[in-house]
């Protein structure tokens, strides 16, 4: 019946594949997904520290379970997640961040640059103060 | 300039006769140098003159052509055939209602765009008597590159938040909201921000930037809703921490 | 619409991701170099139990880990909606929760140590 069909807009269902449609939105669930490495990298450094707390025998053994072959995957994958995490967050800081001098707008390199050379200036400091080297 | 023989697939609903969308794949030889829309107006021309589409000022400043081609949401006046090998596909755009063909409701949009209140908002009311505002070039800069939006809804069809999220305010509407925040002659941000900084406002952004990369003018909406939020924080903080400051 | 009480939850959020971009990196090189045999002198016993014991240092981790997990977790509620798990309620409810006892049990840790 031509009074039965209702003149309605269709509306297109949502499915989760949206993900795939273009490199774009894989990139940003990569960088998503690094908040679960970072959450149980920071978990583990938790559990470190119940194992400080705990005493010297108790550290030894939570050392010795670092050194195991899946501590070390694990550090290898979080640590490129992590790394990941860092260059996204930084270059999105000229878009939070915009630095107006009279008419002009600093340069997003710059600021996002600024970033990046914190960053390596500080974790070299952690690194030589930790005696890593 | 030679010809080329390009296969449109272009997506058909008619809501008088069709439950469902259904593709019709559409062959014609076009000039070269042609955009995506030509090839549209040669096939309403010469095969099918049902093909339903927007389309005006035919050089990107109108924003009515908006569509998805080959997935990704463009202009078709700007969407060059040369750009484009194989079978093209052709689909309204993507998170809004198909009225009929390439045709979508944009009464969504619309609504959002009123919300924000998108004009200027004085400071203190200003008589004409009394002269015009007066603006240095610093100023206008502030807040210059949110102006050139043309609601083409292009990012709308980008961001996966609208997609799952009908409410959300999006970034069109958040950007403009912003571009009027930014401007001097405005004093009209504690209005705005209790729709832009509510439940459906820029909380519901996550930074994922399609939209600024889709803009076909460069508003870059992303950049204008991190920095929403980031202002919004500010003041949520400063009031809860610190209500004695006088706003 | 009434402006949102977000902020609460986002503030946190973005100042645990700018502390992790800086951060985590580094402390992850630190375990790894410990993982493979290259234990960095401050992770030997004696020299972070000292390190540790300073208020200030502790102080420091407990704000570490917290903001750390809080932006892990703010990120991981907003990724299960995206891949369509739609009870946000629940999924924020369980995220936050892993936060705040892992920031809890770090500071109970921390206290231990005399």
């Amino acid at each position: 019946m031509a009074e039965e069909m209702s003149h309605k807009p269709y509306v297109r269902p949502i499915s989760s594949e949206w993900i795939f449609r273009h490199p774009r939105y894989l990139r940003y669930m990569t960088r998503e997904f690094s908040c679960l490495f970072i959450g149980a990298y920071t978990l583990l450094l938790v559990a470190g520290l119940q194992s400080l707390s705990d005493g010297r025998a108790a550290y030894a053994s939570f050392l010795e379970m670092l050194g195991s072959p899946a501590s070390i995957a694990f550090h290898v994958l979080a640590l490129a997640f992590a790394v990941y995490h860092s260059i996204t967050w930084f270059n999105l800081t000229p878009k939070a961040m915009p630095l107006q001098f009279g008419e002009n707008f600093a340069p997003d390199a710059v600021i996002s640059g600024a970033h990046f050379a914190i960053w390596g200036a500080l974790s070299l400091a952690v690194l030589v103060l930790a005696g890593a080297f | 300039m030679g010809e080329r023989r390009v296969e449109l697939e272009v997506l058909r609903f008619n809501p008088e006769t069709d439950s469902e969308p259904r593709f019709q794949r559409f062959s014609v030889d076009c000039p070269e140098e042609w955009v995506v829309l030509d090839a549209l107006n040669h096939v309403k021309e010469t095969v099918d003159p049902t093909l339903s589409y927007r389309w005006s000022c035919h050089m990107a400043v109108c924003g009515s052509c908006g569509m998805m081609i080959d997935g990704e949401p463009k202009l078709a006046c700007k969407s060059f055939l040369r750009d484009y090998a194989g079978v093209i596909r052709v689909e309204p755009l993507r998170h809004f209602p198909i009225q009929r063909d390439l045709v979508t409701v944009a009464d969504d949009f619309v609504a959002k765009l009123a919300r924000v209140k998108p004009y200027l908002i004085p400071k203190e009311p200003k008589a004409v008597e009394a002269g015009e505002y007066l603006q240095t070039p610093a100023q206008l800069k502030r807040y210059k590159q949110f102006t050139l939006c043309i609601n083409c809804m292009l990012c709308y069809a980008s961001c996966p938040e609208y997609g799952l999220i009908p409410d959300y305010i999006g970034p069109a509407a958040l950007a403009l909201a912003h571009r009027y925040n930014q401007d001097s002659r405005d004093g009209g941000r504690t209005e705005r921000q209790e729709e832009i900084a509510s439940k459906a406002g820029v909380w519901e952004c996550s930074f994922v930037g399609a939209c600024s990369e889709v803009c076909p003018e460069h508003v870059d909406p992303a950049a204008a809703i991190q920095q929403v939020k980031i202002q919004s924080t500010l003041d949520w903080y400063k009031e809860h921490l610190m209500p004695w400051l006088k706003k | 619409m009434a402006r949102s009480n977000k902020p609460i939850v986002w503030g946190p959020f973005a100042a645990g991701g700018t502390i992790t971009a800086f951060v985590t990196p580094v402390l992850i090189l630190l375990t790894l170099l410990a993982a493979l045999g290259a234990t960095p002198e401050l992770l030997a016993y004696d020299r972070l139990l000292a390190f540790m014991r300073h208020g200030l240092v502790k102080a420091a981790a407990v704000a570490v880990v917290f903001l750390s997990l809080w932006s892990a977790a703010h990120r991981l509620r907003i990724t299960c909606y995206d891949l369509g798990l739609r009870a946000d309620t629940v999924v924020a409810t369980v995220v936050y929760a892993v936060a705040l006892i892992g920031t809890l049990a770090a500071t109970v840790f921390l206290l231990r140590l005399q």
